[in-house]
Parts: C-alpha cells; structure tokens; sequence
C-alpha cells in the first residue's frame, strides 16, 4: 500500500485493474486504492508478470507499506515464491507497485517496522542533537593611544558601508533612495558619489521584489547590503526574508552560502504612528538562520556592521532613526571589526543588571545614572547582538547582581525581555534574589497623539521603578 | 470599451504634464456648467487652503511626523468626487487630506486629528496618514505604500457579494504602481469582474524618485493590460477632464464590466512630507505646473472670462474658505489631548 501523501496511514484497497497472470509494464495502472481524500491509481513499478494478488479487492484499512501483490520476473513463477515464507526476502517482490506521484517506490514489506526506521542507520550517539556552541570572536584589541574620532551613528554605518565596498567589489548597497537621495535617512550619503550606480542602486518601492533580488544575487556569491527604508516596510519582503535568506542555507545542506545584510532603521522614530513605528527585534530573533544586530552607539554600529557584510549568512542590522544623529567615539583603526554575538558591560555595577540594546540602551544608562544617585549601582548590559545572543555575559552578570530588569521597546508578549526572563531562569535561577522584570513597549499599536505616544513607550522613570523594585528598595 | 479607447492626452515637452495650450483648446473635454465650475473651486480652495494651514502649523510644531500635502493635486480627487455618488466608497494613502475633504468630512475633525487632539477623526490615535469615516465612506488613510490597493478591490469584492452597484475608488501613486499587491489585485478584480475603479496619482515623483527613474512602463495606464483591464491617461489638472473621465470610468465599474485605470497626469508642489526639500527637481519644473496648468487657476480663469463671477466674488469665496479653514486650525489647537486612558482602548473591540 503505497503513501499517497505525507499523513496517509491507511488505505482501501477499491479495485484490481489486472488480475493474477497478467503481465504488466512499469507505469501500468494495475489497482485503485482509496484514501479519506481521494481515489488514486497505483501503477506499477517494476514489468513481469502480476504473480499473486496479496491484498484482494474490497479491502479496507490497508496499512501503507503492506505489500499489495507481488509482480515476478521472468522465469520466477507464483508457486516458486509460496513456501518462502516472507516477500521480503524477494527484491523484485519488495517493490510491488507505486502510485503514480509518488516520490519514492513502495517502500520494503516488512510488517510491522514502517520502512524508514528500518532503512534509517541507527544514529552514532542517542539522545538529541544540540545546538553547536558558536565560536565568538575576541573583542579586537584596540591599542592604547589609539585616536577617537567622535562621529554620529550615521556616519559610522556610512564608513562601514564604504569600507567594505572598497575592500570587496562583491559588496553593493541597493533600496529605495539610497543613491540619488543619498538616503531616506542619509545614511548612504556619497556613496553613488564614490561608487557609482552599478553598486548603489536605486530600487523602485518593491520591497518583496528587491529583497528576492538581493537574496538571489547572494545566491550568486554577491554580498548585498539591501536597505529598507524603515522595518517597518520589511513586513512587505517578511516571506522572502524568512523563507529564502533565513532558511536556504540549511535546506541545501549547507551547500548555498547566503552572505547578505538588511539594514534599516527599525523601531519607533517619532510621532508616525502604528504602521511606521514597531520595534521588530524579536520577530527576526525568533528565526534560526538569521543573525540579529542592533547596535546603540556609533563605535558598535561600524563594527558590527562591518562584521554583518563579512558574515557569511543573513544578518539583519536593526538601526533606529533616532539614535542616526546621536556622536560617540568610534576608534580609528584601519579595520575597526567586532564580534557578532558578544554583549557589552557598557557600566560595572553590584546591585542590579539591567538588559537592554538598541535606543533601550539610552533608557537604561540614564536610569543607571538615577539610580546611582540612590546608591544602587546598577550593571548594564548592551545585548548588541540579539541572536546569536550572548547567555555568558548575562549569567556573570546575575551571578554577581542576583537582579535582573530587561528593557525594550518592542511589546511584552514572545518579547526578547521574555526570553531573557526564561533563559535566566533555565541558567541562573540560583542566583536570582527576585523575579526577573521587564520594561517594555505597551500592548497596544503606536499611537499618534503625543502625550498617547509618550505612555506607549518605555521610560527612564520605568527602568528606574523596576530597578528598584527587584531590589525591594 | 470606450474609456479603453480614451485618447492619449499630448504632454508637453518635458513630457511632464499635457500642453497647456492644448488642454485650453481641446473641444473634446466637456465644458463645466457654472454651477460646476463654482463647486470645484469651493472644493478645490478648501484643500489647498487647508493644506497650506497644515503645512504652518507643522512648521510652529503643532502636527508631528510624517505630513504629505495634496497642493497641486486638488482637481483629481475633486474631479472624481463629483462624478460620485452616495454609497461609492474611496480608499487612499497617506496622502489623503484632500481626499477626506472631498468627501466632505469636517475641516475639524481632520486637522485635530492632524495635531492629536481627541476630536480627531481617530480620537488624535492616527494622525494625518490614519483617518477613517465609515459615515462618508472614507476607508483610510494608509501608510504602507500600496496596501490600499488590495483594500479597495476588497470593498468593491464586498459590493458585488451584496449584489450593490457602489463603487469603490482606489487611489495610489506612481510609486505604488510598482508593489507587486497591486498587480495581485489587477488580477483578482478583473477574474471577478469587481466595481473598483484604480485612479493612479502620477504626480511624477515617489519621494525623490522620478518615474522614469522607478518604472519600466511609465504609462501607467497601460499596467492593467495583462490582465484585460482597461485604462486610460486624463490632464488631472483640469478638474472637467477628471470629471469627465470619472463619469465614464464609474459607470463602466457600475455596469459590472470589472475594473478599470485612470491615470491622472499631477504634479505637487510641495515636497513629498514637510521635511523633503525636493532637490531632485528643479524650481523651473515647479513653476512651470504652477503657472501654466494650476488646477484652481484653471477654474478661476474661466469663471472671470465667462463673466460667471467677479474678482470680488471669488474674493468672498476664498474668504469664506479661509474662515472654515481658520475656525478648524482653532479647534485643532485647543482641542485637548485624549484622555491617557485612550492608550488601551479601541485595541480589540
Ligand atoms: C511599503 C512602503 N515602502 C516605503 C514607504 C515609504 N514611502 C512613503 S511614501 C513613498 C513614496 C510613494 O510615492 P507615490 O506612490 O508616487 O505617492 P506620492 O507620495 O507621490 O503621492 C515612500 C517610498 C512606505 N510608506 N511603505
Ligand atoms: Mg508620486
């Protein structure tokens, strides 16, 4: 009885077109079988003669896999095989029929083992696999004496961008307004200027369309930096972005090397509503196949995006419109490249940990400075790298801390501060003097009105209040 | 198929916009009666004032965000109006003030929801690109680039199942022409034969992208071939050839002949929000829409060559314009914020 379809178990066995002593040529249709969804005709794999019916018409509930009929060779005859005891002995009789678009041939008669565990070596060790550690850069050594040049977080993504460019002809930057324009947001400003419009690429508004045709060049071995002009627009390229880039290169074997950066800035810029203003740091983190960044400072942005077109997978680099002017210092190194995948302690402290990326780094260092006022020494964490995310860094934190506040702009629910709440609890439940606490986005879509929008976000007030409250102070 | 055969209006040079001189000329647009001719202009005047008041109040910081101003576009969404009835709906963008207006929605209500105010069409919740009245049929006021489209074949999918002959106008820019939605929605309303007519506002410019420079087929009214839909291109800057276009285009809809495509040749004159300097064009360009095809320039002229009206009488009448416009800035900048305890209703229902 052959799979008709991946969840067929059964079958009814309707009509016998040919009948005992009949010879039939592969691809004859020789039976009818009946599933709970349709009629199907069973062709015939194998040419001889249909030597013995197994399975006789009428039949209900034949499990698959369970030999139908046996089809001989020639010189074999139906009384030769009687005695035999099993069909399974019997090559030609293994294969007894195949329905028609069915990938593979009936599988092997054994009775009771479907095939696949039968034909499936037994794994090397038992138990599940797990997932491999990923080998996580050092920090580079930035030398003592070594210059700071303090520049806006625009201006260091536009370096990254154009050092990479320079250092690599695969690498090209293509979205809307990102040549002439020199940018929505200007942060590919002179780079048209310097690298002409084969490798800037103005694209028309079809954010579906040029996010396939970035993930098809990457196909090609190319490395493009696709720009959305916010996330927000990305949701119109998300099944391209999860079903092409995320999962190609798993479902190649690891044939397909997908080396492609989509950046943009992503979460609420100012006053633009529900439709231009989400915080989407947990959809892509919940995809494996993808790597997220969302750095919150200049030196962080170079490197790591620097990092993001060297990488030879999807990243997404998740930029915010507001953190684009802020300046910070950003060391001037030839090859200023940091680690994907390592947190920063950008503030030492004993009382509490806080955890935080992106703008949620300027909540959470204001709220530190408060909180210092009150004696509460507070460690911050800059995540910068939500997946790979970096446990180690957080666990010492708490092992130190024993509290643990995670701050987001994105909403609570399947949020990333939930899964820092649960993964302390699976690693560091020992060490926890309290409950984990989360600030984060209110569970409702953006609102316009300003003093609405204000309520909606995250606050320093709020990082405050929940310090204090892990720390029952 | 008449409005398929609708001739190919001759452009000017820069191929910007229909020759001035040949719009003025052309016996084939059908002459505005006087009473036409003066609810244009009211319509038209209460767009372009309003939206010049926006643009001053975002500027003092009272509107926040993205604002994109509908000056110059006027005659299309006022041309399409008056050949609506009641029960046709309209759908658009984020560009949308215009065609709120034009649907009669008050002047208020629009520009407190433009400030946040709770007297705002979406209680201050939707700003300028999310505005709805389900009472004048208005269905957004949306911000995602061509996801209106899809929308708007889905209510005239809602007329035809109910068995009414309403029709729904969808609007969306050159630049929107390009989502591959639109084109999914090309297909399923021509398959199903659905009541919407696709007005396509070929203002020449998506942010600071030029057609040319985004679009394989610039003759936007050629998109719906494919798929067996007709189209055709209209001067929108003449509100009697919007007007006349609509009229057929509505009536085919009407008729259950599928949908249909109106390109309409526009031009703003703005930038593409309040904070775009629209340095892709040149002040040249601008000024030459604006002196030789302005829509309400158009209308004003021939109300005064006509004797229809005096100077003095379009005087009152942009007064009066002025005056609605002023009392609805008032409303919008002391109509208090909503209430905080607004931040979690209206979520489900
Ligand atoms: C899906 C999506 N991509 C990008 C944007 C940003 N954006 C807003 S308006 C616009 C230009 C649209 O131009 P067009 O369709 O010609 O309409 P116009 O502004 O000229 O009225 C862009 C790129 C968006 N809102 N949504
Ligand atoms: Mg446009």
């Amino acid at each position: 009885m052959p799979a008709l379809s991946p969840t067929m178990e059964k079958g009814n066995l309707a009509k016998w077109l040919k009948k005992e002593g009949d010879s039939v040529k592969s691809g004859d249709i020789i039976a009818e079988i009946e599933t709970d969804k349709a009629t199907m005709e069973v062709e015939a794999v194998d040419e001889g003669t249909l030597g013995k019916i197994l399975v006789p018409e009428g039949t209900n509930d034949v499990a698959v896999n369970t030999p139908i009929a046996m089809i001989l060779a020639e010189g074999e005859d139906a009384a030769s095989l009687k005695g035999n005891g099993g069909v399974a002995t019997k090559p030609k009789a293994e294969q007894p029929a195949r329905q028609e678009k069915a990938a593979a041939s009936a599988p092997p008669a054994e009775r009771e083992e479907p095939a696949k565990k039968a034909e499936t070596p037994a794994p090397a060790k038992t138990g599940t696999a797990k997932p491999p550690l990923a080998e996580i850069m050092p920090e580079p050594e930035v030398p003592e004496g070594t210059e700071l040049i303090t520049m806006t977080m625009r201006e260091a993504l536009r370096d990254a961008m154009a050092e990479e460019m320079r250092r690599d002809s695969d690498v090209f930057v293509m979205g809307e307004e990102v040549a002439e324009y020199q940018g929505a947001y200007k942060v590919t400003q002179g780079l048209l200027e310097e690298f002409g419009a084969q490798r800037v690429i103005d694209t028309p508004i079809t954010e579906h369309g040029f996010a396939g045709v970035g993930i098809g060049a990457a196909l090609a071995g190319l490395k493009p930096i696709v720009e959305f002009m916010t996330f927000n627009f990305a949701m119109q390229a998300m099944d391209q972005l999860i079903n092409s880039a995320a999962k190609t290169q798993y479902m190649s074997g690891g044939q397909v090397k997908l080396s492609v950066v989509f950046r943009g800035p992503n979460g609420a810029a100012s006053r633009v509503a529900a439709q231009h203003s989400q915080d989407y740091s947990s959809w892509y983190s919940h995809i494996p196949g993808l790597k997220v960044i969302a750095p919150s400072n200049a030196a962080d942005a170079k490197g790591l995006l620097k990092a993001a077109i060297r990488d030879p997978n999807p990243v997404m680099f998740l930029e915010n419109e507001i953190l684009y002017g802020h300046s910070s210092p950003v060391p001037k190194l030839d090859d200023y490249v940091l680690p994907i995948g390592r947190a920063r302690i950008a503030r030492p402290g004993n009382d509490v940990t806080i955890v935080a990326w992106s703008m949620g780094m300027t909540y959470a260092l204001k709220a530190a400075e408060e909180l210092a006022h009150d004696n509460i020494e507070a460690e911050v964490i800059d995540l910068r790298t939500l997946k790979p995310m970096d446990n180690e860094t957080i666990v010492e934190s708490v092992k130190k801390t024993g509290r643990l506040v995670t701050v987001e702009e994105g909403w609570k629910q399947s949020g990333v501060g939930a899964e820092i709440a649960a993964r302390m609890m699976e690693e560091a439940f020992d060490y926890l003097d309290a409950p984990v606490a989360r600030v984060a986005g209110k569970d409702v879509p953006m609102p316009y009105a300003a003093n609405l929008e204000k309520l909606a976000l995250p606050s320093v007030a709020e990082v405050v209040e929940a310090a204090r409250a892990v720390c029952y102070r | 198929m008449a409005v398929a055969q609708t001739k190919q209006t001759a452009q000017d040079t820069q191929g910007l916009l229909p020759a001035a001189d040949l719009a003025a000329t052309d016996a084939s647009i059908p002459e505005f009666s006087k009473e036409q001719e003066l609810a244009a202009l009211r319509q038209m005047l209460l767009i372009r004032r309003f939206e010049e008041k926006a643009g001053q109040m975002y500027g003092m910081g009272l509107i926040g965000g993205f604002c994109h101003l509908y000056i110059g576009q006027e005659a299309v969404v006022v041309g399409m109006k008056l050949a609506m009835r009641d029960g046709d709906q309209m759908i658009t963008g984020y560009r949308d003030h215009g065609h709120m207006l034009a649907c009669g929605m008050d002047p208020k209500g629009v520009m407190a929801e433009l400030t946040g105010r709770r007297g705002g069409y979406s209680k201050g919740k939707g700003g300028s690109m999310h505005m709805f009245s389900l009472e004048k049929k208005f269905y957004g006021g949306h911000g995602i680039v061509g996801a209106q489209v899809p929308l708007g074949t889905g209510l005239a999918f809602a007329n035809k199942y109910r068995g009414s002959d309403d029709v729904c106008l969808t609007y969306f820019g050159d630049g929107a022409a390009n989502q591959g939605q639109v084109y999914e929605s090309f297909n399923m309303a021509e398959l199903w034969k659905l009541p919407v007519v696709y007005v396509i506002e070929n203002n020449r410019y998506a942010m600071g992208t030029s057609v040319t420079r985004s679009s394989a087929q610039t003759d936007f009214s050629k998109r719906g071939v494919s798929f067996n839909i007709p189209g055709s291109q209209v001067d929108g800057m003449d509100v009697r050839a919007v007007n006349a276009a609509a009229r057929e285009a509505i009536a085919w809809c009407r008729a259950g002949k599928g949908p249909i495509i109106l390109e309409m040749l526009t031009y703003r004159y703005r930038g593409h929000s309040m904070s775009d300097p629209a340095k892709y064009r040149t002040k040249e360009e601008v000024d030459k829409v604006r002196t030789e095809h302005d829509p309400i320039e158009q209308v004003r002229k021939r109300l005064l060559d006509r004797k229809w009206a005096s100077e003095d009488e379009l005087k009152k009448i942009d007064a009066s314009v002025r005056a609605v416009v002023n009392e609805a800035a008032e409303f919008a900048t002391h109509d208090p914020e909503p209430d905080p305890s607004e931040l979690y209703t209206d979520v489900y229902r």
